[in-house]
């Protein structure tokens, strides 16, 4: 079965093509919950194993540039200002203001009402803006409000949309109702010209707590139409994990083996160092491999893992430490 | 560009092993009586590492009198006392266990990641634990002041060297007996590192002897009139050898032997972590492990999921130099072992299975098989029957709980088993019925020296680790 993006209309087909199992609550549950079994033990011995991997010179100057371009660089405060966010977009396009061989990053992810401000400051830049919506962090809002909220930033020029899902109704089983909300999210991603803003699902893994959930929910999102699946919002005390995310990987390559569907993955929240990155990398690499080492398929959200990875960079390409007054504070 | 991962070799420099070696006998190095040396290379170069002696039957008469010697002090000592001992060489293996693990690797041929991740910290992990049981025997269940049998004779095999030793020294000594030690012949090194390590832990002299050579050697110390205790861990063939030897003797003998061990995955097992525990199973240690899980059952329903999965797995096992920290396979333990591997699995393709093996570059110089896994397996087959003591698994099918353990069972051996299944009943039934010594549910290849370890059948009898290993060195 050939491979089709997520975002067109052949995907659409081969998703309709799944119809049966969408077709009530009931056969969605029983898909859902006929999907493998996760053994917690097995899943966190196989991710801690590959982050054993010892990423050296070549190879880790190769990781620190895709990793760097796979950031979304993200400010999601209760004090974020347009000043604020447009020092953080002219840090997306130039990361390290010394070096300009230093890669872009993917997308500068921020809040709806600051959506028409990132757009303004990386108009042309090729850097995306991405924009959380769906009464980010919690969901927990009313269904026009939250198709309200998606289409508003997709008019304010996002990119990219980073929705929530309804934990709560995940939890009490009400699947069905998650799936209809995260296709009404994607049909308020679309623009007038047509063209549709990309659409993450974040599930907030560390609410639905087990494994079991988490390969659950993916399949859900990924049958709802999601472009990308992503752990967390970064706002609750466990985000992305290594296994959680090793977790997200075999669903998205599993979903692909059965669809014909590729579905990007976005770990978010709690990656700060390059450390960490590459080992997150590794997963990518040996679990899905090279079809999804590019920042249309695999994304960090993250805000202080750039300046780590300059700092890194710096080490690499001068083999001398680098401190933090030679990356940019932002 | 793709993500290729650059070398990452550990390095060679914090181990330094010598030209050559004598043998450690009453705390000393000495050469052989008759001079004669072996060497011992490394199995991923063909390099020669180091000349170690080849020690005569004179030799281990000399090492059993010295062992003897020595016994009589040890064994009065107060158990705190001998704990005292085994915590500090758990002590030094702990710091040491990076030179250690070079070594092993280097010897052995496994990869520096398992040497480094399983090998070693098990290795001191053992010596912690009966460090913790010497002076706590009377409370062992074999009543108060349980004594020690006397001069223990070890024979352990190459494909966990120093593991093994440890398996051996720590019960034997924390119980009050003295030991000597025969190495494999491939892999002696780490054993005569260990004797440094005694000698730094300031161990009484003679308590532990090592007296490197080959087989006959180890047939000299096997039927050594001065032994009180035989421990041997190898190969089924050599353990009926030993068993026939020591007949009519009042030695008390344990045996560690072969295995065809079952891995058996229901349709409702977590498939992942099931690829991955067969991949554990059969390819650690390059599937020279006398517990490996050789044979998969699998539940003919899953068959083909289950199969396109782990390819696709097995095409990402990295085989290489094995002090590169990345890589997964490392080399066959020698020539003798990859003729046996290759001869076997000629066999499985000439009865009629079907073979397959991700493609692998294989190094030019050294041992080297690539991971293997054979289809349409029938029980008939050798592949099913023999142990390979290589990276080759047999994948047969079954339809129901009974027929995969019937199947599991019908074997000469029954070392260990795995059980893959999402449901708790199925595995506690399904364990109590198969005969073997190690039953693995959900995992595979797990060790802990908490818990004994032994075999059914052909695999041998007695048990090491744990409360029960105390019994095999104690005259209960």
């Amino acid at each position: 079965m050939p491979t089709v993006p997520s975002n067109g209309n052949e995907a659409a087909e081969r998703l309709a093509s799944m119809a049966d199992v969408t077709a009530s609550d009931g056969a969605l549950r029983r898909f859902l919950h006929g999907l493998p079994g996760v053994d917690t033990v097995g899943l966190e011995a196989r991710a801690a194993m590959l982050g054993t991997r010892s990423i050296k010179t070549t190879a880790k100057a190769y990781a620190i540039d895709l990793a760097i371009s796979m950031i979304d660089l993200t400010t999601l405060e209760g004090a974020d200002t347009p000043g604020k966010v447009r020092a953080l977009c002219a840090k997306g396009v130039n990361p390290d203001p010394t070096d300009r061989t230093t890669p872009k990053v993917a997308a500068i992810c921020v809040y709806p009402d600051m959506a028409a401000t990132a757009a303004e400051a990386l108009k042309g830049s090729g850097v995306n803006v991405a924009s959380v919506a769906t009464a980010f962090p919690a969901g927990r809002a009313a269904l026009p409000v939250k198709l309200a909220d998606t289409r508003d930033a997709v008019a304010a020029g996002a990119d990219e949309i980073d929705m929530v899902i309804d934990r709560g109704a995940f939890l009490s089983g009400h699947y069905l109702s998650v799936f209809e909300e995260i296709k009404a999210v994607k049909e308020a991603c679309r623009r007038e010209d047509g063209s549709a803003a990309r659409l993450k699902v974040i599930f907030e893994t560390g609410e639905l707590s087990t494994y079991d959930n988490i390969r659950r929910a993916s399949w859900l999102g990924m049958l709802a139409g999601a472009d990308f699946i992503k752990t967390s919002t970064g706002k609750v005390a466990v985000n992305a994990t290594p296994a959680n995310t090793l977790l997200m990987l075999e669903a998205v390559r599993d979903f692909r083996a059965t669809t014909g569907v590729q579905v990007g993955v976005k770990p978010a929240g709690g990656i700060r160092t390059t450390k960490d990155a590459l080992k997150f990398l590794v997963l990518v690499n040996e679990t899905v491999g090279e079809e999804w080492l590019t920042n249309t398929w695999f994304r960090f959200g993250a805000s202080s893992l750039l300046n780590d990875l300059l700092m890194q960079r710096q080490k690499l390409s001068t083999g001398r430490y680098s401190g933090p007054d030679y990356v940019t504070v932002d | 560009m793709a993500f290729e991962y650059a070398p990452a070799p550990e390095s060679r420099a914090v181990v330094d092993i010598a030209p050559s070696y004598g043998l450690f006998i009453d705390g000393e190095f000495r050469d052989a009586s008759d001079g004669k040396v072996f060497k011992t290379l490394s199995p991923s170069s063909e390099e020669v590492l180091s000349e170690v002696a080849q020690g005569s039957a004179e030799d281990v008469d000399a090492a059993v009198k010295a062992a003897r010697k020595a016994f009589e002090k040890w064994s009065a000592l107060p158990g705190a006392e001998r704990a005292k001992y085994l915590f500090r060489i758990a002590r030094i293996i702990q710091e040491r266990s990076r030179e250690l693990a070079v070594l092993e690797t280097l010897d052995n041929g496994k990869p520096i990641r398992e040497t480094r991740d399983a090998d070693l910290p098990l290795v001191a992990a053992h010596f912690f634990y009966y460090a913790g049981w010497a002076d706590k025997l009377d409370h062992a269940g074999y009543g108060p002041n349980p004594k020690a049998l006397g001069v223990a004779g070890q024979v352990i095999p190459w494909n966990f060297p120093l593991l093994m030793l440890a398996w051996k020294i720590a019960p034997a000594l924390a119980t009050g007996n003295t030991v000597v030690l025969k190495p494999a012949e491939t892999t002696p090194l780490s054993a005569l590192f260990f004797a440094d390590i005694c000698r730094q832990a300031g161990l009484p002299k003679g308590v532990v002897n090592i007296v490197t050579g080959d087989g006959t050697t180890g047939a000299a110390l096997v039927e050594h009139p001065g032994v009180d205790k035989v421990a041997f861990t190898g190969s089924t063939a050599v353990g009926k050898a030993i068993a026939r030897s020591v007949a009519g003797t009042d030695k008390k003998l344990t045996l560690e032997l072969g295995g065809k061990g079952a891995n058996i995955v229901f349709d409702d097992a977590p498939i992942d972590q099931a690829v991955e525990g067969i991949v554990n199973g059969i390819f650690f240690n390059q599937g020279q492990v006398c517990c490996a899980g050789s044979r998969l059952l699998v539940q003919e329903s899953i068959q083909d999921e289950l199969l396109d999965a782990l390819k696709r797995r097995l095409s990402t096992l990295r085989l290489g130099d094995p002090l590169d920290k990345n890589t997964d396979i490392g080399a066959i333990n020698s020539a003798e072992q990859l003729a046996r591997i290759k001869a076997l699995a000629d066999s499985g393709e000439a009865e009629g299975a079907e073979r397959w093996a991700p493609a692998c570059e294989l190094p030019s110089a050294g041992y080297w098989f690539a991971p293997t896994l054979f289809t349409n397996v029938t029980q008939a087959h050798r592949i099913a029957r023999e142990e390979i003591f290589g990276p080759v698994l047999s994948v047969l099918t079954f339809r129901t709980p009974a027929e995969a353990v019937a199947k599991a069972n019908n074997s000469q051996y029954g070392l260990s088993a795995g059980i893959w299944t999402e449901k708790g009943s199925r595995i506690l039934s399904v364990a109590n019925s198969l005969r073997a010594g190690v039953v693995w549910a959900n995992t595979f290849n797990k060790f802990d020296p908490t818990s004994p370890f032994g075999g059914y059948k052909e695999s041998g009898f007695g048990r090491e680790g744990g409360r029960h290993g105390l019994e095999a060195y104690l005259d209960v």
